[in-house]
């Protein structure tokens, strides 16, 4: 009994000591910067800013390698609290979220032929184009809802992608993987959008979708700081996105949407309220 | 009697009453003939005619791009009126030429058949690439390549295809049967090119019509026909070789690896038509069949003619249309409308109504029931690529040896999960195919 209690206990001790030698001797040096950084880091692990997951960056960051403003999903705040940890100076990007430009849901545009296949917009878009008539339209089977991190991304009943303007982050990870490029990059405080990304004439959206830019030109003529035309489709000029507001109702078929006032039909998200930018002082 | 057949596969209720006592029936000029460029496995041809431009049948209106592509020719003599993008059966606008038909169905009087025993090899060849014929069975590969095999690939056998596994189809079924003299004189022609004495016939045990009368007339020309046993897919390339020769094709290569040339009936008839007569591939025999058709038919057919002129060839549509397939149930493409042109590769029209077709019900989750592996006539696990090819791994994918699926449906058809293997499968082998391009 006694012996085995020494033996074990001396065993345990011998062990100990050797554990607390090689700490000492063979210890990691982490820069306490790296750790501090990661506490404030959202730690979504996105992949926004180009490195593998938050403690990559805040590696990268610690050494000097990169620029905390890529961290679009913090936001100003992270941006700010990084920089201070790093004793430079912050520069912060103007906040950015993605829209998707379309809100021609199952009810609204038409159909090439009914899809029974695997839900993903990338496979569908492989047969025939995929099943919507129009070239450019939200597919709806939710791809780009799977891939955002920060569950941003709804898809409707009827079939159509919306983006929150609340959670989003600007990650651009839903913009990288929609086989359509209907999601955009917009700035978080332009709240009124074209939700329309066909570059068809005009007769040819009316044929498939009801609520389809038709390129009447008549937002560029009411509002021509706020409005280009390219290729059949407007599109708003976002460094004027308070004058297109004053427009909304002339769009004949409303494809000009405030998002103050609401998302598109079906939307469960609650209006977002839009952060108002400080007017500027000279 | 020995029916040989490959470990795998499925037995599809095979549908052939409806038409396969009904004898070819030539089927009328259309007004109008859209005749898309690209109608073969390869780089699409070329127009060379202009709108305005009359043309006589069987002149070339297409130039081949590349060695793995081939010239395309009018089907019948009128003018050009429109090169433009039509609707393909890809579902896609891709470019066509369009001919407003004059009625003579007028040859063109500067083609010239030739004696196959006065010409050489090379010479057969190049009149077979001039022809634009593709393999018949509904893949339309270009026939000359698979005749034209490195210098170190010894070729001993030459398998002519007459399986016809897919149901519904019966136009090769009808060829033999109807066609043979063409049949047997293009094996010849085939077996000059290769240098090669030894040809099959494999044919499924549910034509003994074809099988008996093929075994009677190919006994006096050397030819073997080879009974199979009725099972899908049978007439796949890789399947057939299995079957007949017991040879097993490597992963990743070509039947010429074991010494093999494959080529359907339709192509070794079209192969006599393009040496003796010097007739470019303008017409073929389909089927156009299903329970959606009034009288199903096996029609020769102009390449170009509208699927809606055959239907009305046929009687008509039988009830709503739910479903329109080109080509067979298994592997046949869905059409998006009757306003698409029959190609080279159009075996065959199946329409469908609601009442006729499955009730779609929700996909599952897999239950590991392994039917899909049992059937695969390659051996592979479809369940465990397919699921890596949901979660877009497509490194596991490609290990799992995604690329040598042929795409039958067998895994499909099986599951009890209603899970869309096949398009899974094929996203998958899209995108390894295309990380392979961009490293």
């Amino acid at each position: 009994m006694l012996a085995a209690v020494l033996s074990l206990g001396g065993i345990g001790l011998v062990a100990a000591a050797a554990l607390g030698v090689a700490a000492k001797k063979f210890a990691v040096e982490i820069d306490p910067r790296e750790a501090a950084i990661l506490e404030v880091l959202p730690g979504a692990n996105c992949g926004a800013c180009g490195f593998p997951g938050c403690s990559g960056f805040a590696k990268a960051l610690v050494n000097g390698s990169t620029a905390p403003s890529l961290c679009t999903p913090g936001g100003s705040d992270t941006v700010h609290k990084i920089a201070q940890i790093l004793g430079v100076e912050a520069v912060t990007a103007d906040p950015k979220v993605a829209v998707v430009l379309c809100q021609g849901d199952n009810r609204k545009a038409t159909e090439k032929y009914r899809y029974l296949g695997l839900e993903d917009c990338n496979a569908a878009q492989k047969i025939a184009d995929g099943p919507k008539n129009c070239p450019g339209g939200c597919l709806g089977l939710g791809t780009c809802a799977r891939v955002c991190p920060f569950g941003a991304i709804e898809i409707t009943v009827d079939g159509l992608a919306v983006i929150s303007r609340e959670k989003c982050t600007g990650c651009e990870k839903c913009i990288a993987v929609c086989p359509r490029r209907v999601i955009r990059m917009t700035p978080l405080d332009a709240s009124t959008h074209v939700l329309c990304n066909s570059h068809d004439k005009g007769a040819a959206v009316r044929k498939y979708c009801q609520v389809g830019c038709i390129a009447c030109t008549l937002c560029k003529k009411n509002a021509p700081e706020a409005y280009k035309i390219e290729a059949f489709l407007a599109e708003v000029i976002y460094e004027h996105h308070r004058e297109a507001a004053q427009v909304l109702e002339k769009c004949p078929t409303r494809c000009i949407r405030d998002f103050s006032t609401g998302y598109p039909e079906g939307s469960s998200f609650p209006p977002p309220t839009v952060p108002v930018k400080p007017a500027q002082v000279d | 009697m020995n029916l040989k057949t490959f470990p795998g596969g499925l037995h599809p209720p095979d549908s052939k009453h409806y038409s396969a006592t009904s004898p070819i029936a030539v089927c009328p000029l259309p007004e109008q003939l859209v005749i898309p460029m690209g109608q073969h496995i390869g780089a699409p041809a070329e127009a060379c005619v202009a709108v305005g431009d009359l043309v006589k049948k069987g002149q070339l209106i297409a130039t081949a791009k590349g060695f793995v592509s081939v010239p395309i020719h009018a089907s019948s003599s009128g003018e050009v009126v429109a090169v433009e993008p039509r609707l393909h059966p890809m579902g896609k606008l891709l470019p066509a030429v369009v001919i407003k038909t004059d009625g003579e169905d007028c040859w063109d009087d500067t083609l010239q058949g030739a004696d196959p025993a006065e010409l050489s090899g090379d010479e057969l060849k190049n009149r077979i690439r001039a022809a634009g014929i593709v393999g018949m069975g509904g893949a339309t590969f270009p026939t000359h390549v698979k005749l034209s095999p490195p210098e170190d690939k010894k070729i001993d056998t030459l398998i002519i295809n007459g399986v016809e596994c897919e149901p519904f189809l019966t136009a090769d079924h009808r060829l033999m049967l109807e066609e043979s003299e063409r049949i047997f004189d293009g094996i010849d022609i085939l077996r000059k090119i290769l240098g090669i004495e030894r040809a099959v016939i494999g044919i499924e045990a549910n034509k003994p019509d074809a099988i008996e009368k093929l075994s009677r007339e190919g006994a006096a020309r050397n030819v073997a026909v080879q009974a199979l046993q009725v099972k899908y897919p049978q007439g796949a390339e890789k399947q057939l070789i299995d079957a007949i020769t017991g040879r097993q094709v490597p992963s990743g290569t070509l039947p010429m690896e074991v010494g093999v040339v494959v080529q359907n009936v339709g192509t070794a008839a079209a192969v006599s038509d393009a040496i003796r007569l010097g007739r470019p591939l303008v017409e073929r025999v389909a089927t156009v069949t299903g329970p959606g058709i009034k009288q199903p038919k096996n029609l020769l057919i102009r390449i170009g003619t509208p699927l809606s002129f055959l239907v009305e060839q046929c009687g008509g549509l039988h009830g709503e249309p739910a479903k329109i397939i080109m080509g067979g149930p298994m592997m046949g493409q869905t059409q998006l409308s009757l306003d698409i042109p029959a190609i080279r590769g159009t075996s065959g029209l199946l329409i469908f109504r609601q009442e006729d077709l499955p009730k779609k019900l929700e996909a599952g989750p897999c239950i590991r029931c392994g039917r899909c592996v049992t059937a695969c006539p390659i051996h592979l696990a479809p369940t465990t690529i397919a699921a890596y090819g949901r979660l877009d791994m497509l490194d596991e994918a490609n290990a799992y040896n995604a690329l040598d699926c042929i795409e039958c449906g067998c895994c499909t058809y099986i599951c009890p999960a209603t899970l869309p293997l096949v398009q899974t499968i094929r996203y998958a082998k899209g995108g390894i195919m295309a990380k392979k391009r961009t490293i």
